[in-house]
């Protein structure tokens, strides 16, 4: 990248990457070392306030607050990566081809996205988890299932737009197929809005699997998740918030490094920008 | 034996018809010039030629191509004559090429889509070699850049590289200098006429003195019906229908009105 690109680059777009990289960094360390087992369990240990060995205490059961956290932080870009990975994999070729292909199809393609779009994401969720059995996957499916529509109207809407352009009728009187075409021609120019929609909607997967988690239709114990640290530290919130505060601003830095990490991606992508880059 | 022959050709949209019974033949080597107002038929006539008519309108009549009908082609068979046996140049380059590929291979691209060249690599070292030929400096350079990097002539020299790579019978250029600067043009100009010896030119515009300069016949187009047409040299010196009077007096800029302006074409 050149000094001037660097300079153009927004402070939101930096500010979510730090804290993006912050939560993977966590996720990557706890592959290699945490302080504690994070889920042994302990009772001479239990609820033990913040001490040097135990740097944010422990939680009802012994277990290390800082270990359960970084290790949490592999379920929350594993839930992100499922989710995002379903709906952008259905969703992206599902809005081209509303875009692209005849106008009934297009038609009918968008109006069961808007029937996906009314049902309730957590709903579904719960739904996939009473039928197919609650776990992370199952959770983050259906997520990803109900995000599905995100992907399809952005695709389908820069599709349109793509497709308006004087290049795609310059492609068509080159002899280019329809399907060429949006290979070559609609899917890199729409890539910069679907990157934007996915840290966007990462950032919404892993408040779900929290919310998930947190309802008890999430990760599984033992397996640390933040929304379930949470969950595990109600019946304690009057005597020991630290229990909640702590997961709660893992998932809060979580959000909205993902969140800043849209919104900084997509005023650098923005098509209209283009030209002055 | 002529290598487009358009005859009889409706263009409409709904009930409102946009070109009306419009016949004419170029021939090989031959260049004809298409011009009139907007809105008189012009870019919709080239469109119906080349078969990218929007969903939205319907062509009759006849439109050959090498003795191909165009009319009625199912779009697979069209899309292997485009590029090929007929190219295009748009008017506007800054919009005309994907502006997240890089140029070289947007030229070789038109040559490995209709295979003319054996293999990717020497559809590169073609489109290279093409890109030297419409006169871009330091065409190994020039292949890896992207469009946002070049100028406007630049690009357009991109476009009428795409629209040669096939050496296609029939090239349409429409506007294809509108958009540049006045010195831009002439070379624009130049490398359009080096370039197509052998190939039917169809030269939509509507600068009456790049007409004069590049074509030998002239079709002039009002309200989606040719209503003059015949060599450049005798429709710019006796012409006929009162609008190519009009127009020819208009492009007059030193001739001027009663009131002291230039004169405009009237509407009634």
């Amino acid at each position: 990248m050149t000094t001037a690109a660097m300079k153009r680059r927004t402070p939101t777009l930096t500010v979510g990457a730090i804290l993006v990289g912050l939560v993977v960094l966590l996720a990557v360390m706890s592959f290699l070392w945490t302080p504690h087992d994070p889920t042994r369990v302990d009772a001479a240990v239990r609820l033990l306030g913040p001490t040097g060995d135990y740097l944010f205490g422990t939680d009802k059961f012994g277990r290390d607050l800082v270990s359960q956290i970084m290790v949490g932080a592999r379920t929350t870009l594993y839930v992100g990566v499922v989710a995002v990975g379903v709906a952008a994999v259905i969703g992206t070729p599902l809005g081209i081809l509303a875009a692209m292909g005849p106008r009934w199809l297009g038609e009918f393609v968008m109006r069961v996205n808007d029937l996906v779009l009314a049902f309730p994401a957590l709903l579904l969720a719960i739904m996939f988890g009473a039928v197919f059995g609650a776990s992370t996957l199952t959770a983050m499916i259906a997520i990803g299932i109900a995000t599905v529509p995100s992907f399809a109207r952005i695709a389908r809407s820069g599709t349109l737009q793509v497709m308006s352009t004087e290049y795609v009728l310059a492609a068509r009187a080159a002899g280019r197929s329809r399907f060429a075409i949006a290979h070559r021609h609609v899917l890199p120019n729409v890539a910069g809005l679907l990157i934007v929609q996915s840290s966007v909607s990462f950032a919404i997967a892993v408040l779900a699997e929290a919310a998930l988690s947190f309802l008890g239709f999430g990760t599984r114990p033992p397996t640390p998740s933040w929304g379930r640290m949470l969950q595990e530290s109600q019946e304690l919130l009057a005597v020991q918030p630290r229990l909640a505060i702590v997961p709660g601003i893992a998932i809060a830095i979580a959000v909205l490094g993902f969140n800043l990490l849209g919104d900084g991606l997509r005023d650098r992508l923005d098509p209209r920008l283009a030209g002055r880059r | 034996m002529s290598v487009l022959t358009v005859h009889g050709l409706n263009v409409s949209a709904g009930d409102a018809e946009l070109v009306r019974d419009v016949s004419f033949t170029i021939g090989k080597g031959e260049r004809v010039g298409l011009i009139g107002e907007s809105g008189s038929g012009k870019s919709v006539t080239a469109s119906a030629v080349m078969g990218l008519l929007s969903e939205e309108l319907t062509a009759s009549g006849s439109i050959t191509l090498n003795g191909k009908q165009i009319v009625g082609m199912p779009e697979r068979q069209l899309s292997r004559l485009r590029g090929r046996d007929m190219s295009m140049v748009f008017q506007e380059p800054m919009t005309a090429l994907n502006p997240a590929m890089q140029v070289g291979k947007q030229v070789a691209e038109v040559m490995s889509l209709h295979r003319t060249q054996p293999d990717r690599r020497s559809a590169r070292a073609a489109a290279v070699d093409l890109l030297g030929r419409v006169r871009l400096p330091d065409p190994q350079r020039a292949a890896k850049s992207y469009p946002h990097q070049l100028s406007g002539g630049q690009r357009q020299r991109v476009m009428l590289a795409i629209a040669l790579a096939n050496n296609p019978s029939l090239l349409i250029c429409d506007e294809p200098t509108t958009a540049l600067d006045v010195t831009v043009q002439a070379q624009i100009l130049d490398l359009i006429l080096a370039n197509t010896n052998d190939s039917a030119l169809l030269f939509i515009t509507h600068d009456l003195a790049v007409v004069a300069t590049v074509c030998e016949r002239v079709l002039v187009m009002y309200n989606g019906r040719i209503v003059e047409s015949g060599l450049v040299r005798d429709v710019f010196t006796a012409p006929e229908h009162r609008y190519t009077r009009q127009l020819l007096a208009s492009s007059d800029l030193e001739a001027t009105d009663e009131n002291g302006r230039l004169r405009t074409v009237s509407h009634d």
